[in-house]
């Protein structure tokens, strides 16, 4: 499908500055190219709902919401062909069957063995003896072997040595999904552990002798602190109001040496409508400061945010400072037991804090534990009530240490956004599916491909220049500071696309091109002195001399001296670097201010202005 | 009077330094004439605190048994908290804290008193005359004129002695506009835009008053800026309904049938008591680390003052606007002339002239539309974000321009030689200063004060390489364009380096800054060896090619 004069539309313009150019339909992508030949490319998986507006003068609109945050505001000449683009998006955007997804297309010219190595890059049994597991207390259980305790956890799960078979299984019918306590992180120096489950079926007054004795094995598998923290993360209210349905909260009285702490982070349905609401101010045309504070304040976004980041806190104070082990549940434990064990572990251990470490960890606390990536990110048509931003609170709750902490992470923000794309890209094997066991049955490992190794390929981009991983040593703990005042809304998530609102020279890329451009120098004097040595053949005394006698070279100087002409340039300068980019006034609607003000006086010229493009 | 007078206790021991995010430090505190000196007395680690009594914008005392503490807040927003034994040591201690930051006379002020330490290189108070500034005018037009008409501040009580104004405008004609004009503030230049040859005026309002009074020279100064057939905009900062109101007054605005080649296109910039709200909500909100989410942002959004950056900026952004794209000239002024005028005449010079993102022409437009532009510093600086008395001519109208600047910075962090240290010092200078720069309201009263004799100059001390070293930007490269930041609420940001400077630690955001210093540092280092090595191996196969040719 092919519609030509079709006008993309400036998302934030009230003035309705446009460009004009055609649209391609393939069948996985939606393609723009503008008169001036810039691509505009959108995978249909990325897309999360198109919206016919009322015919114009101009045409008929077509607003494309993608769940990467960016919204393309089309405008069709012809009705018959936007509603031709309209039900192919919809058909193509909404997928019934894992088998149609992307990844079982995507062809990135591996040959077999680079798959199974691809896959084989991320190795959760060797991540467990990393933590030093198993050992005298902690042991890999069988029980789930075959996914008959448990079908959305792992086959391979490690328990405390004392928790016998028949604990396990007793424990997992008295819990939700069967999800019994199991290690998440074991903290090696305090010999405390992180683990855990879904919420107990204790209902009123229900008890369950092996799920008190499964707890009792947790603590006493730390020799360190026999007492152990039990952290709900739900808000208390939510807690009590499962108990009518059969399920519920650990009663203190029933378990030996725990102690009980609700943490108040907020259910999936909560936290979509926060991002709806968060998306509406953010998209709002000609916003005023007041507004986009109240709207950030009434969508109560951050205040989630801050709230997970929290519980991590709490956590990772239990175990840091009382060697406590801690248990972690929500309701199913899917999805706010996940971001908080993973932070938690994140904060505790600077591994997590590489790139590869990183992969590693969402490998094991978000896919392999089961975190719903299909229903959450809606890969499948389905019921959209399951869709939630969990996993990219997560990673918005990263990037805040980031900014906290920028010299504690190999990877940058720009990981994090790339992970985040493909999250929804439905490009790669690894998120497709909503737990292990279905993507044992998806073949997914000969279908499709791993995401990882292209990111660890491509990691150059993904490097902090700032890392120093000897960042605080003698503790590789984070003490996050959780004051409000220190999130703040992550633009360069939610405005990605919207480049007029970025600062216009990134401080950012610039260090990174250059800590780059120092290792290519690096390179560049050793074999320049290698080729000095080999002509003067001389005693190396010599040289040395000469290289205090030069070591301020006028550079300009030397490009009109003779002796250069058949030189190279003498430093690549990274171009990129200079750039400027949108530079120009129409991109920042200051004019639609006057345009506002001058409606009362008709007679006054528009200052608006075509696109002129500048780079210096 | 004597300094002496004020100081019953000069001296106390025993004291106790609080400060947030440091431990708590046992020490003797020390009163002089105009200084709060601490010292502890470890003798591994002597730390010394030394505080303007000038910097000092609010004290509080309270009493636990006979133990007194003082919570003294800061102009720079600092609070520190000093436990003194005794409770008559206290008490004097506070009041004379009290009196000696609360002087009535200039002349008593530090600046009269300060003996420089440092070999004056360049006499800061002779770096930016307007002579230097006309020369640079006159190379590239000739349309203007010198005019010390003001010459003994007759004319004018808050402009310099000499401005620059449109050659065919006489003095005497001169003298009518200032009869026109709110303080007598005449329309005088304050931009030239090269690239195009449009200027930036900046004047008072008109006093048109309710019967429509109309003045011929007025219509025929700013006419004469005009190209022929080209029509200017004339910025008023006021929204039309407070200009229409200024009439009431005698004030008013430029009405289009004495004007028809002018356009008036009105903003709203706040001013005076609404300002000083503003910073004094976001600095309490900024303080209370205990406000749970949506208090910090319904507090944040209470304050008001990133809506102020917001309209500021646009304002700004619109003068330059019309300059450098819509290729027109501009008159810009409110009612006097001297607050929302500046912001918005400085702002737009920097985003339009690369010459202002240097330290150097960045000190010159601070002085040239700010100090010699006839801003009262003493006036709106004389207090800060704690205190309890409302005057109401305070108001933070030079820290917004700086957050403004700071805005700009933040997203063109490559095109300002100067860093954002720059910025807070010259926040914290134009509230307490060892200097004389920002005393006074205007150049009539610096020079009746004598300051340029008898205090030392800002620039004089910034201006040596030691200092300047602080405030360079190692990011910097010249940027020769025009710089149009974005307004939009998701682009601006709170400048932590002022209101969170004090509440929160800083370690990690400091190391990671002086990390990106040293890998620029390092790649110049790498570059140089590289060109020289080049060098050598060019030189040494000319001379191998030279000994094959002999």
């Amino acid at each position: 499908l092919q519609v030509e004069q079709v006008k993309l539309l400036d998302r934030f313009s009230t003035s309705n500055k446009s460009l004009t150019g055609t649209l391609y339909l393939t069948a996985t992508h939606l393609l723009f190219i503008d008169s001036s030949q810039r691509e505009t490319w959108i995978l249909h998986h990325h897309i999360a709902a198109v919206e016919k507006l009322p015919l114009t003068t101009s045409g008929c609109p077509l607003v494309i919401q993608c769940k990467n945050f960016r919204i393309v505001h089309f405008v069709v000449p012809r009705e018959r062909d936007c509603h031709d683009i309209y039900n192919s998006l919809l058909q193509l955007s909404r997928t019934a069957k894992y088998e149609e997804l992307y990844a079982f297309s995507y062809n990135p010219k591996q040959n077999e063995s680079e798959q199974v190595k691809g896959w084989q890059l991320i190795d959760l049994a060797e991540e467990y003896k990393r933590m030093g597991v198993p050992n005298a207390n902690w042991q890999l259980s069988d029980a789930n072997r075959d996914y008959k305790i448990c079908e959305t956890y792992p086959r391979e799960l490690y328990v405390p040595r004392t928790a016998s078979k028949p604990i396990i299984v007793g424990s997992s019918k008295f819990r939700s999904k069967g999800r019994f306590p199991v290690l998440s992180y074991y903290h090696k120096n305090k010999e405390a552990a992180i683990c855990r489950c879904s919420q107990p079926l204790s209902g009123f007054s229900a008890r369950c002798l092996e799920d008190e004795h499964m707890l009792q094995a947790i603590s006493k598998a730390n020799p360190s602190n026999r007492y152990m923290y039990v952290m709900d993360t739900r808000p208390k209210l939510n807690a009590m109001a499962n108990r009518a349905a059969g399920k519920g909260y650990e009663n203190e009285d029933n378990y030996s040496n725990i102690r009980f702490q609700f943490v108040g982070i907020e259910n999936i349905h909560v936290m979509r409508s926060s991002l709806q609401k968060l998306l509406e101010v953010s998209g709002t045309k000609g916003l005023s400061v007041n507004d986009f504070l109240s709207g950030l304040e009434n969508s109560g976004w951050l205040r989630h945010i801050k709230a997970v980041l929290d519980a991590a806190v709490f956590l990772v104070k239990a175990i840091a400072v009382e060697s406590a082990s801690v248990l972690v549940h929500c309701s199913d434990g899917w999805d706010r037991t996940s971001q908080v064990c993973s932070l938690g572990a994140l904060l505790l251990d600077s591994y997590y804090r590489t790139i590869k470490g990183f992969m590693v960890l969402i490998e094991k606390d978000w896919i392999s534990f089961g975190h719903k990536f299909s229903d959450r990110c809606c890969q499948l048509d389905g019921d959209p009530k399951e869709i939630s931003p969990v996993f990219t609170q997560f990673l918005e709750s990263v990037w805040n240490l980031t900014e906290q902490f920028p010299q504690a992470f190999e990877y940058n923000e720009a990981f994090l956004l790339q992970i985040h794309e493909h999250v929804h890209s439905c490009q790669f094997g690894n998120f497709l599916g909503n737990c292990q066991k279905e993507r044992e049955e998806l073949k997914l490992k000969e279908k499709t491909y791993s995401l990882w190794p292209f990111l660890l390929n491509e990691q150059k981009k993904y490097q902090n220049p700032l890392y120093n991983p000897d960042f605080s040593p003698e503790l590789t703990l984070l003490e996050p500071n959780t004051v409000s005042f220190n999130f703040k809304f992550w633009r360069n998530m939610y405005h990605q696309f919207d480049r007029s609102m970025h600062p216009r020279q990134s401080v950012f890329n610039l260090i990174m091109n250059m800590s780059e451009q120092n290792k290519q120098l690096e390179e560049d004097i050793k074999e320049l002195e290698a080729k000095i040595r080999q002509r003067n053949g001389q005693s190396d005394a010599v040289l040395v001399k000469e290289h205090q006698q030069s070591a301020h070279p006028a550079p300009r100087a030397l490009k009109t001296s003779p002796c250069f002409k058949k030189e190279q340039p003498l430093i690549p300068v990274p171009d990129a670097v200079r750039t400027i980019e949108g530079s120009n006034t129409a991109d920042n609607r200051y004019s639609e201010f006057v345009a506002e003000l001058s409606k009362a006086e008709p007679a006054v010229v528009s200052l608006e202005y075509g696109v002129a493009r500048m780079t210096c | 009077m004597e300094f002496a007078e004020l100081i019953k206790t000069p001296r106390a021991d025993n004291v106790v330094l609080h400060r947030p995010f440091y431990l708590a430090v046992e020490g003797t505190l020390c009163l002089t004439g105009h200084h709060l000196i601490f010292s502890s007395r470890r003798q591994d680690n002597a730390e010394e605190l030394w505080l303007l009594h000038s910097n000092i914008d609010s004290i509080e005392k309270r009493f636990v048994g006979s133990l007194g503490t003082i919570v003294i807040k800061c102009k720079d927003l600092r609070i520190i908290q000093l436990d003194i034994p005794g409770m008559e040591e206290c008490l004097n201690i506070a009041s004379s804290i009290e009196a000696l930051s609360t002087l009535d006379s200039v002349t008593l002020m530090y600046p009269f008193f300060y003996r420089p330490m440092f070999e004056i290189v360049e006499d800061g108070w002779r770096s930016f005359l307007p002579d230097q500034e006309f020369e640079l005018l006159s190379s590239v037009t000739d349309e203007w004129r010198l005019s010390c008409i003001n010459k003994e501040f007759s004319v004018c009580p808050s402009y310099p002695p000499v401005v620059i104004v449109p050659k065919s405008i006489d003095d005497e004609a001169l003298r009518k506009v200032a009869m026109f004009r709110h303080g007598s503030r005449f329309p005088v230049l304050s931009y030239y835009h090269k690239k195009n040859g449009m200027v930036m005026m900046r004047s008072s309002q008109p006093l048109t008053g309710t019967n429509g009074r109309r003045c011929k020279e007025d219509e025929r100064l700013i006419n004469a800026t005009l190209r022929p057939g080209k029509r200017g905009y004339i910025i008023d900062t006021r929204s039309l309904n407070v200009a229409q109101q200024a009439r009431a007054k005698g004030g008013g605005f430029e009405q289009e049938v004495h004007y028809p080649q002018w356009r008036r296109i009105h903003k709203c910039i706040e001013r005076f008591n609404i300002l000083q709200e503003s910073l004094i909500k976001l600095v309490e909100a900024c303080n209370d680390q205990s406000h749970n989410m949506d208090r910090w942002l319904s507090k944040l959004e209470a304050s008001n003052w990133l809506t102020h950056i917001k309209e500021i900026l646009t304002a700004a952004c619109l003068a330059a606007q019309c300059i450098d794209r819509e290729g027109a000239s501009v008159l810009v002024h409110g009612t006097e002339g001297t607050d929302s005028t500046l912001q918005v005449t400085s702002l737009a010079q920097i985003i339009l002239d690369p010459r202002c993102r240097t330290i150097r022409g960045f000190e010159s437009l601070v002085v040239r539309e700010w100090l010699q532009a006839g801003h009262p510093f003493q006036q709106r600086c004389a207090q800060s974000a704690y205190s309890n008395s409302k005057q109401k001519w305070e108001a933070p109208v030079f820290l917004l321009f700086l957050d403004c600047v700071w805005q700009i910075l933040r997203q063109f962090p490559c095109s300002f030689e100067f860093n954002e240290q720059f910025l807070i010092m010259l926040f914290e200078h134009a509230y307490a200063s060892q200097f004389g720069t920002f005393l006074g309201n205007n150049e009539n009263e610096r020079a009746k004060l004598k300051l340029l004799q008898k205090t030392m100059s800002l620039w004089s001390w910034v201006n040596r390489s030691e200092e300047l070293s602080k405030f360079q930007n190692p990011l910097f490269e010249a940027n020769s364009l025009v710089i149009w930041p974005s307004v939009a609420p998701q682009s601006l940001q709170l400048w932590e380096g002022v209101f969170l400077r004090w509440n929160r630690p800083s370690k990690f955001l400091d190391e990671a800054h002086e990390e990106m210093i040293n890998i620029i540092k390092y790649n110049k280092e790498l570059q140089a060896k590289v060109n020289a090595l080049r060098r050598q191996l060019a030189e040494m196969e000319t001379d191998d090619r030279m000994q094959e040719n002999l």
